[in-house]
């Protein structure tokens, strides 16, 4: 599923990022690898930005972001 | 090829920072890290100086250079923008990667939030990659300690190679560990395994240091189970939920501007009162001399400035304390998050939102903040609009207009005010709606934007220190900008020329243009003049009347606003004034920093011209149709 899709208050990993090459890099600055742990915390009033906790930091990402984000549920 | 201190060189570096040495063995050391964890403050507190920090990434976009002593040994310190990584996808990261690069340096000193530090580790990697002379401080402690996390600082320093110093800035804890083990390793450079002396910054390295991050966090921290921020969520469920997200953001910015005039009555009375009062004693100073002399000195000089700094100073003085306290409670950020939504639509980046409010202290200053915007279209939006944002020097006036006008209480006067400031908000949306449609064609780019943890402002020193800023930053632009305003005003008032004064000359020449924005002659010949600074707007008005007239006082808010409606003000004057102030050209100073940041000076025209379009279409529509109803 995508990490847009993740519903708030639930944790899953990525699989892999298909976004372009730039923002791939900005997001692996930040941690946003394959493998890392993602926990989505809750979107914005409007809707969009959505926020998620990554490696202890709390990220806001674009929904249209978030979904070329792919990730795999816990368990 | 990879990046390294020969491939970019000292040559390469931007911005045109200086360094001076006060001794030829001095260290240059710069101070990196992570937007928004508490570099300011560790500067500051190394320093001794009163660089600003705010608890949002982006706070620093340009290099700060302080000083510093350990034992002997003088070291210059260099507070770098904060930034993710050194592959400069943004200007600020930029700058904080040639600095690293170009070996200028002579250590560096890595600083990490002890509350995130596997994420933090990710640049550290990456600068020992470069260089071994790092040093790294583990910041933030005492706000890892409250949220029990226990981290083993032997065990990350063995790891790395290089010395780890716990530190927790604002209690000054740990600074002269710091201080110690820069020139330790300036003089001795330590070894590190993960130093190979240049960086690719590509994906894999990026992916590598990400695991290495993983693995060495692994080892040596100890979390507790479960969310360690239960408490940030909880707040931010209401500050960032759907429900009160607005209204309280409504709230904030009306509790603020309430307690700014409410509390700003008062001093303002007795600053004018003292003020004024002094005024007869020193005319008679110079009464030796030619009349034009105390004329000039007085009247014009001193008896602007003195206006300015009564009528500016106590509002600023309150409101930037107050806003600063927002600032480091860490609610900015969310400002951001939740706005973004409305940015996007105007294809404009949401952190605009943090541009625009550097943009409230002075608009300059919001101009070199658009940096933390990466996509250099998005970044040239905020920079255009930015001036939609009242400043600091158009505050006041504000504030007078409205209390004189339209408010009966310090509440009223708060909603008017807030009312215009959220007209500026949608002002500022809607011409970069226009902007990314016509000349700045594009789609939004992708954004990532931190939500710092909430931390418990330091309300004492955030008082003293903001009201002490704002104080020097007022009484600053009142010297430069108003008394030279206030000469040149009085030899307008006084001169002749064909049995008229060069003022009347002047605002009879633009008084029919101008009463078709709803404002007079004077009014527009006062923005004009006050190109260089927005403050003295409002003392050439009111200067420009008095010497018209027969009254001689200009002291409060009551005698003032006699004096404008004997000078013909009704309530449409009044609300074409505060439409035009909010909405006209910028001040020199930002007009000059948005050709530097952008480079060209067609930008800084356009800055010009596209709110000063905006002022008189929206000042002509409300006084032709305002007209209609009386």
């Amino acid at each position: 599923m995508v990490l847009y899709a993740l519903p708030e208050g639930e944790a899953a990993r990525i699989r892999c990022l298909a976004a372009e090459a730039d923002v791939r890099h900005r997001l692996g600055d930040l941690g946003f690898i394959p493998g890392t742990h993602i926990t989505c915390l809750g979107r914005s009033p409007l809707g969009d930005p959505t926020a998620y906790l990554v490696r202890g930091a709390v990220i806001a990402l674009r929904n249209e972001d978030a979904e070329k984000v792919f990730v795999e549920r816990d368990g | 090829m990879g990046l390294t201190s020969q491939s970019v060189g000292r040559a390469a570096r931007k911005g045109g920072l200086v360094i001076k040495k006060e001794k030829e063995d001095d260290l240059v050391v710069a101070l990196a890290g992570n937007p928004n964890v508490g570099k300011s403050t560790l500067f500051n507190a190394l320093t001794g100086m009163r660089q600003h920090t705010g608890n949002w990434p982006g706070k620093t976009v340009t290099n700060a250079v302080g000083y510093a002593k350990a034992d002997e040994r003088g070291i210059v310190l260099v507070d770098l923008p904060g930034c993710y990584s050194l592959s400069a996808r943004s200007a600020e990261e930029e700058v904080a990667r040639d600095f690293i690069l170009d070996g200028g340096a002579d250590a560096v000193v890595v600083v990490c939030d002890g509350t995130c530090l596997e994420r933090n580790l990710i640049l550290v990697l990456q600068i020992l990659r470069i260089t071994s002379r790092v040093v790294l401080c583990v910041n933030l402690l005492d706000e890892a300690a409250k949220k029990h996390i226990a981290i083993d600082l032997d065990k990350l320093e063995k790891t790395l190679g290089v010395p780890v110093i716990g530190t927790a800035a604002r209690s000054g804890e740990g600074l002269s560990e710091v201080l110690a083990a820069v020139v330790r390793v300036a003089e001795d450079p330590p070894q590190s395994v993960y130093t190979v002396g240049e960086a690719t910054f590509s994906e894999e390295e990026t992916l590598q240091s990400v695991r290495i991050a993983e693995e060495i966090s692994r080892t040596v921290l100890c979390l507790p189970p479960g969310d360690t921020s239960m408490r940030d969520r909880k707040i931010d469920k209401i500050l960032t939920g759907k429900v009160w997200a607005f209204p309280t953001m409504f709230l904030f910015l009306l509790g603020i501007f309430w307690l700014t005039i409410e509390g700003a009555n008062y001093p303002s009375g007795w600053l004018s009162d003292l003020l004024f009062s002094l005024e007869v004693p020193l005319l008679r100073l110079f009464s030796w001399a030619p009349w034009w002399v105390g004329g000039i000195l007085v009247q014009g000089a001193y008896r602007v400035t003195a206006w300015v700094v009564s009528v500016m100073l106590p509002p600023m003085a309150i409101f930037f304390p107050l806003f600063t306290l927002l600032e480091d409670l860490g609610y900015l950020p969310r400002v951001a998050f939740n706005l973004d939504k409305c940015f996007q639509k105007c294809r404009a980046c949401g952190k605009q939102a943090l541009t625009m409010c550097m943009g409230f202290g002075c608009n300059a200053a919001g101009v070199v903040g658009c940096r933390i915007i990466d996509s250099p279209r998005e970044r040239l939006i905020a920079m255009l609009t930015n001036t939609f944002v009242p400043c600091n020097g158009r505050f006041p006036t504000l504030i007078a207009v409205i209390t004189m006008f339209f408010a009966g209480g310090a509440f009223a006067g708060a909603v008017g005010l807030a009312a215009l400031i959220v007209l500026g908000v949608l002002v500022t949306l809607g011409v970069s709606w226009v902007l990314s449609h016509t000349i700045l064609k594009g789609i939004p780019s992708s954004f990532t934007l931190e939500l710092p943890p909430y931390r418990r402002p330091q309300i004492g020193s955030v008082i003293v220190r903001s009201v002490l800023d704002r104080t020097v930053f007022v009484l600053g632009r009142a010297l430069v900008a108003a008394a030279p305003a206030g000469v040149l005003i009085w030899i307008f008032a006084n001169v002749t020329v064909g049995g008229e004064t060069i003022l009347a000359i002047c605002t009879n020449f633009l008084h029919p243009f101008a009463v078709h924005f709803g404002l007079d002659g004077v009014i527009l010949m006062a923005f004009i003049l006050g190109l260089p600074a927005n403050e003295i707007v409002f003392p050439i008005i009111i200067m420009a009347y008095v010497s018209g007239g027969t009254l001689t006082e200009m002291g409060d808010l009551v005698s003032l606003r006699t004096l404008l409606v004997a000078n013909g003000w009704t309530w449409i004057t009044a609300v074409c004034t505060l439409l035009f102030s909010l909405l006209h050209w910028p001040c020199a100073t930002t007009l000059m920093t948005v050709r530097k940041e952008s480079g060209s000076v067609k930008w800084a025209v356009a800055s010009f011209l596209i709110p000063t379009l905006v002022g008189l279409t929206v000042c002509f529509a409300v006084a032709n149709i305002a007209k209609l109803f009386i």
